[in-house]
């Protein structure tokens, strides 16, 4: 072998470096050569779908679809058979890729929004005094810590631990110290609701559009005391309903998002004034008038 | 012999303008009031299970719960009467528990065998002391609220060889166990000769310490000086004047040098052969035992810079507090209440609960108090002043981050939330609020994770 490459140097003469490329370009494809058998022998097989459905995802890991980030998921709709219309961010856009790329059919999944329920602002619900720990809602009711402001044991806190948890901006503290879902923005990721240790923020279909926006379970008159605008389970929107949508259990009324048409009735009926229709709402909703704003400002 | 009495880790030295006002105040008998509230969770552990229903007449001492499992104990009412309401109570720690409301009818009628010596107390086997302890509703009296026959129940594999008594009282402005050790002495002692024989192994009773700061000499001397009319062997022993000295694990180390495993191996002290018991349990014992009556009384402190006149009051357990506070001139502008001491007590939204078998104390402050939480500059006072040798400023920082999982590494379980670090934090940090966040977490995670399994494995099992 010396011999040789001392012939190769003799040979190249006035090239003295030639012998140095040649055994470079041979070391390169020794190891280029025993690379690609490995990769031949020692091949795993990976299904390119997932790769693909990785790619085609929101890629926002918030983990809406229940497996823990984008390829997670991507891994279990190809090799554990998941549904294809699992990622809420991404929307139906994002379904109908999916489920191309498994060759299956698009199964619409109606978009969800949150919904805080609770109305409990400053001003209607009553306090029993001030709370001075760490700003996060799970602090204040850690065992010791009291639970919080608001007499009404099942009231928002208003601490923003919602807020923090949304990954997509979609909820910000409103000036009433009640957390607000902008809609638009909101994925239906379920992230604010697994935050809210009162578990007072739910999802519904984008379709649905009235809602019982109280969560407490207060009886009557204590509930009167808490809040001036909670659910005292009086069921007169039980009786209203046309399509038999609402329960009461334990003192507060829920609709069955399946079964409401959104009519409006129990919005009417309500003595409390607790159950919102968002449609009438908007309709309602004025934008602020900016000469008053500027009025305001200076 | 403590031979080798030392100073445990870190601790700090709080202001404490209250203990000079309350220390010299003689304990006054209230009455009990007209009606009792009786929390059914009291003691940590299981709640007890109401026995008696709205209407029911009860005598005094008559249980009205009983032990809801092996980590509990009954609960007795303080006044004979009838029972109006079985409803709920405000609990310390923020939660609704389930009460019992007796309504005195100014007899004490006593039950069966209250107010009576117990029979033959001398030929008491360690096991019948012990069934007399879990009978009359002892738990630990110092704040926890532990059962006291659990604490004297140590298995087999770990041989108790010493009793600490704590009378430390470590917590700033409460002097409730001074008054106790000063005016009780034999009645302490008595109930420690108790607690000695139930711990006797192999016809050995266990060296005996009794813990006291050194910030009470009186109270050492009352309790040496009612040795030599008590016949028990132990040693009484001055303590340096350091927050958390009345923590357990801190006051085995300074007496005996034997360090308690940390929480997160769950340790207990009777992983290193001791036992220790607040001096006032050892009165409820020896009140137990040779008075026959059951824990339906307790001594407190009512302090704070609103209360115009502090108190050491004997209380019946149930007294509603806002009645306690009547008559102690408690200032108008009076902004907080706290429950316990204003180390490790805690504050509550309203002063109408209960008193349980483990208020301590009741401050009453004034306010607003500013709080306003700077970021952490690392000065390393926390890490200084840890008893439990963490490092605090890790943990908030972690919690302020809500990176909670690393504070699970940072050793958070092993906290015993005593507060020197928040105390000391020169930028306000409430660190201590952190800490039990992050614990209140991650058990939550424990939690959730333990019930997934659970799923799983009943999902398997249904599918085979």
């Amino acid at each position: 072998m010396t011999q040789a490459l001392h012939l190769l140097a003799d040979a190249s003469g006035d090239v003295p470096y030639i012998g140095a490329v040649v055994v470079l370009v041979l070391i390169g494809i020794f190891f280029g050569v025993l690379l690609y058998v490995g990769s031949r022998v020692f091949a795993v097989d990976v299904d390119p779908r997932i790769d693909q459905i990785a790619d085609a995802l929101s890629g926002a890991n918030c983990g809406a679809c229940g497996y823990g980030g984008c390829r997670a998921y991507a891994e279990a709709v190809v090799l554990k058979g998941a549904a294809t219309n699992l990622c809420a961010p991404g929307g139906d856009e994002t379904c109908a890729a999916v489920a191309k790329i498994m060759g299956v059919e698009a199964e619409a999944a109606e978009p969800k929004v949150a919904v805080v329920h609770c109305k409990g602002t400053r001003e209607r619900a009553a306090s029993r005094g001030s709370y001075r720990g760490v700003a996060d809602c799970r602090a204040a009711v850690v065992p010791g810590a009291g639970g919080g402001e608001k007499v009404c044991p099942h009231g928002c806190l208003g601490l923003g631990t919602c807020v923090a948890a949304c990954p997509f901006g979609a909820l910000v503290m409103g000036p009433d110290g009640l957390p607000m879902v902008i809609e638009q923005l909101c994925t239906g990721c379920g992230r604010c609701v697994e935050a809210c240790p009162r578990g007072i923020i739910s999802l519904h279909p984008k379709s649905q559009q009235t809602f019982v926006l109280c969560s407490s379970h207060l009886k009557g008159k204590a509930q009167k005391e808490a809040c001036t605008i909670g659910c005292i389970g009086c069921r007169r929107c039980v009786k209203a309903c046309p399509a038999e949508a609402i329960t009461v259990t334990s003192f507060r009324a829920s609709i069955d998002d399946e079964k409401c048409t959104n009519c409006g009735t129990c919005v009417e009926v309500c003595p409390q004034g607790i159950i919102w229709s968002f449609e009438k709402a908007r309709a309602s909703y004025k934008k602020p008038d900016p000469k008053a704003a500027s009025a305001c400002a200076t | 012999m403590a031979t080798h009495v030392r100073k445990f880790h870190g601790g700090v030295h709080p202001v404490d303008p209250e203990k000079a006002r309350t220390r010299s105040l003689a304990i006054e008998d209230i009455p009990a009031p007209e009606r009792v509230v009786l929390a059914l969770q009291q003691h940590i552990g299981a709640p007890a299970k109401a026995v008696v229903k709205k209407g029911d007449a009860v005598k005094r001492g008559q249980p009205v719960a009983e032990a809801g499992g092996f980590v509990s104990v009954p609960i007795h009412s303080p006044v004979s009467g009838k029972v109006v309401e079985v409803g709920t109570c405000r609990h310390v720690l923020g939660m609704d528990v389930p009460a019992v409301v007796v309504e005195n009818d100014g007899e004490y009628t006593n039950a069966d065998g209250v107010g009576e010596a117990v029979p033959g107390a001398d030929e008491l086997t360690p096991e019948e002391i012990k069934n007399r302890i879990r009978d009359a509703g002892l738990c630990g009296m110092g704040g926890a609220g532990f059962p006291t026959h659990v604490k004297l129940s140590p298995p087999p594999d770990k041989p108790v060889d010493a009793l600490i008594l704590n009378g430390a009282e470590c917590e700033p402005a409460l002097s409730a166990d001074h008054r106790v050790m000063l005016e009780s002495a034999e009645g302490v002692l008595k109930g420690v000769a108790y607690l000695r024989r139930v711990l006797e192994r192999d016809g050995k009773l266990p060296a005996t310490y009794i813990g006291i700061e050194d910030n009470k000499p009186d109270a050492i001397e009352a309790m040496k000086h009612a040795r030599l009319n008590v016949d028990v062997e132990c040693e009484i022993v001055p303590l340096h004047v350091r927050y958390p000295q009345g923590a357990e694990k801190q006051l085995i180390y300074a007496l005996l040098g034997r360090e308690v495993p940390p929480q997160s191996q769950r340790g207990l002290p009777m992983d290193v052969g001791v036992v220790v018991q607040n001096v006032g349990t050892a009165f409820a014992v020896h009140e137990a035992i040779d008075l026959g009556t059951p824990l339906i009384g307790r001594v407190l402190t009512i302090a704070g810079d609103a209360v115009g006149k502090p108190a050491n009051l004997r209380v019946a357990v149930g007294t509603p507090v806002p009645g306690l506070l009547e008559s102690r001139d408690v200032a108008p502008d009076a902004a907080r209440v706290i429950f316990g001491g204003p180390m490790m007590g805690i504050a509550q939204y309203t002063s109408d609960l209960p008193v349980t078998k483990t208020t301590s104390g009741i401050l009453v402050e004034r306010g607003p108090i500013e709080q306003r939480f700077d970021p952490c500059i690392r000065c390393g006072r926390c890490v200084e002043v840890c008893p439990m040798q963490l490092v605090p400023t890790r943990l908030s920082v972690l919690a302020e981050a809500r990176m909670y999982d690393e504070m699970a590494e940072w050793g958070v379980i092993d906290c015993i939330e005593c507060g020197c670090c928040s105390y000391t934090c020169p930028a306000n940090r409430p660190i201590v609020h952190q800490v039990k966040l992050g614990k209140w977490l991650l058990a939550q995670a424990q939690k959730k994770a333990r019930a997934q399994q659970e799923k799983e494995k009943q999902g398997k099992g249904g599918a085979a």
